[in-house]
């Protein structure tokens, strides 16, 4: 057996072990389980130290610095700032570099934000309800677009309280949450399953090899 | 103890044990339900269909890690066979730590499949890079600038594929799969700020945060999650393992839909009779 092969089925196993472990919880809290929590823990943070290490420090960093490009001496300087946390006489340093973060942030962030997020989704409410050259289901839509949209936002409306005309327009707002709730749930469901369907067709397909 | 009392006591282990075999009985014996495409699978599809071949290239953007390959990584294989089928140059990015070997593996699986591709003329991988937004926006302004060599080290300017890219007017659609809200930076930066077209391939769970995106046009189409990748598995006519998957899905959530129907009449069941109890309980007081 070359080291190759010996490494692909030893991990192969390592997997399926590592997975049993994980679903012994399903009973109850157990040392398995603990194991195999501790082991994911313990190498994800060697695993995401390392390879920030060799990918971003290094590559963005030590190497512009021993090109001697010393305007990269700011993004150090920013750095150690940050940690500073760690002490808490000189701790208000990190505020610096944070601030820095946060303002650049912004700046590339707030003008395309607003433009996808806010403006995009306004537009798009903005829809013809005259049923003249369209089909009628394309203005059933659009109704149920707007309705959804403004007692959404009443229900949203803290300014005036929920009584009378207001409260049912928000009553109607809830429901339309509601349904919102129901299907990001519908969604959720699916996601967890496809999750067990991926490690139940990896031990059945590759380590039993009934599929 | 009657039928309705237990199930409403019922032990959850019971419960794990009945998913698990609803699960892994569909996946040994298949059973073929049928998958219906829905209209932004389709969109996506068509968006790909429409790019020229041996033309301008697609960036795809890996940005999953190991928790949620299950749902991403069938939809990431789907589009790229139909891009090497179509003969699409195919940049493949991550924009994740934890992506980069998944993006190398997908892009990998697919070129072994495809024999007459080669590496830096139809495919390119470039590997990771952090500051996601301003990577973005770094290829909106000089592709090469922000990637001078690719994931292996080899200069850019030596890969054939990249010959004359600059920018986003040179890329023909973005394509990202993601379990984050990468995605939606991916809009922002190289929809909104430089005008290229974007999709994208996203977990379950995110699917409905993503419509509203749709819904402006903001994506050009949308994978949810396996069932997305389905749909695209079986548009491009490759069965794949979101194929597959998706009748324990189904069996899945038929499970899932006559446990809550249980669940609930059980409720109103047992609710009804205790009230009746209680009452004839108050009356047999009242009369003594």
């Amino acid at each position: 057996m070359t080291l190759e092969t010996f490494s692909g089925t030893f991990g192969l196993w390592m997997g399926a072990a590592l997975t049993l472990c994980i679903f012994s919880f399903l009973y109850k809290d157990n040392p398995f389980y603990r194991f195999a929590e501790h082991l994911f823990v313990g190498v994800s943070a060697g695993y995401w130290l390392v390879y920030n290490y060799w990918n971003i420090v290094k590559p963005n960093l030590i190497d512009p610095l021993r090109e001697e490009q010393w305007q990269y001496l700011l993004p150090l300087v920013l750095g150690i700032f940050m940690l500073t946390r760690l002490f808490p006489n000189v701790g208000w340093l990190s505020r610096w570099a944070i601030a820095f973060m946060i303002g650049s942030g912004s700046g590339i962030m707030i003008i395309t934000y607003l433009q996808s997020n806010f403006l995009e989704q306004i537009k798009s409410t903005l829809v013809p309800l005259d049923p003249t050259g369209q089909p009628w289901y394309v203005v059933v839509n659009n109704v149920i677009l707007l309705v959804g949209v403004v007692s959404g936002l009443v229900y949203f409306f803290f300014s005036k309280a929920h009584t009378g005309v207001t409260g049912r327009i928000a009553r109607i707002g809830v429901v339309f949450l509601m349904v919102s709730f129901g299907a990001s749930f519908g969604y959720t469901v699916m996601a967890r399953i496809s999750l067990l369907i991926g490690r139940l067709y990896f031990l059945l397909h590759k380590c039993v090899g009934v599929i | 103890m009657n039928f309705w009392r237990f199930l409403l006591k019922m032990d959850r282990r019971i419960i794990f044990v009945l998913v698990g075999l609803a699960v892994a009985t569909p996946l040994v014996v298949p059973l073929n339900l049928p998958v219906r495409v829905t209209e932004p699978v389709r969109r996506l599809y068509r968006a790909i269909n429409e790019i020229p071949s041996n033309s301008k290239p697609v960036i795809i953007s890996v940005d999953y890690d190991p928790s949620t390959v299950p749902e991403l990584r069938p939809m990431t294989l789907a589009v790229l066979r139909h891009c090497f089928r179509r003969k699409i140059p195919v940049i493949v990015i991550t924009m994740l730590p934890a992506g980069a070997g998944l993006a190398r593996d997908a892009m990998e699986t697919v070129a072994s499949e495809f024999p007459g591709s080669s590496y830096g003329k139809d495919f390119v991988y470039m590997g990771y890079k952090p500051g996601a937004s301003l990577v973005m926006v770094g290829i909106g302004q000089d592709f090469q600038g922000t990637y001078p060599a690719d994931g292996f080290g080899k200069p850019s300017a030596e890969l054939d594929i990249l010959k004359g890219l600059h920018n986003y007017d040179d890329i023909a659609m973005v394509l990202d799969f993601t379990g984050s809200s990468i995605y939606e930076s991916w809009i922002m930066f190289a929809y909104q700020k430089y005008g290229c077209k974007v999709g994208a391939g996203v977990t379950a769970v995110m699917a409905s945060d993503a419509y509203p995106y749709l819904n402006t046009g903001q994506l050009v189409g949308l994978l949810g999650g396996l069932s997305g990748a389905a749909e695209y598995e079986q548009l491009i006519n490759w069965p794949g393992n979101a194929t597959i998957g998706m009748d324990a899905q189904s069996v899945v959530h038929i499970l899932i839909i006559v446990l809550i129907l249980l669940g609930n009449i059980a409720y109103f069941v047992t609710r009804k009779k205790h009230g009746a109890a209680q009452v004839a309980g108050q009356g047999q007081k009242g009369s003594s």
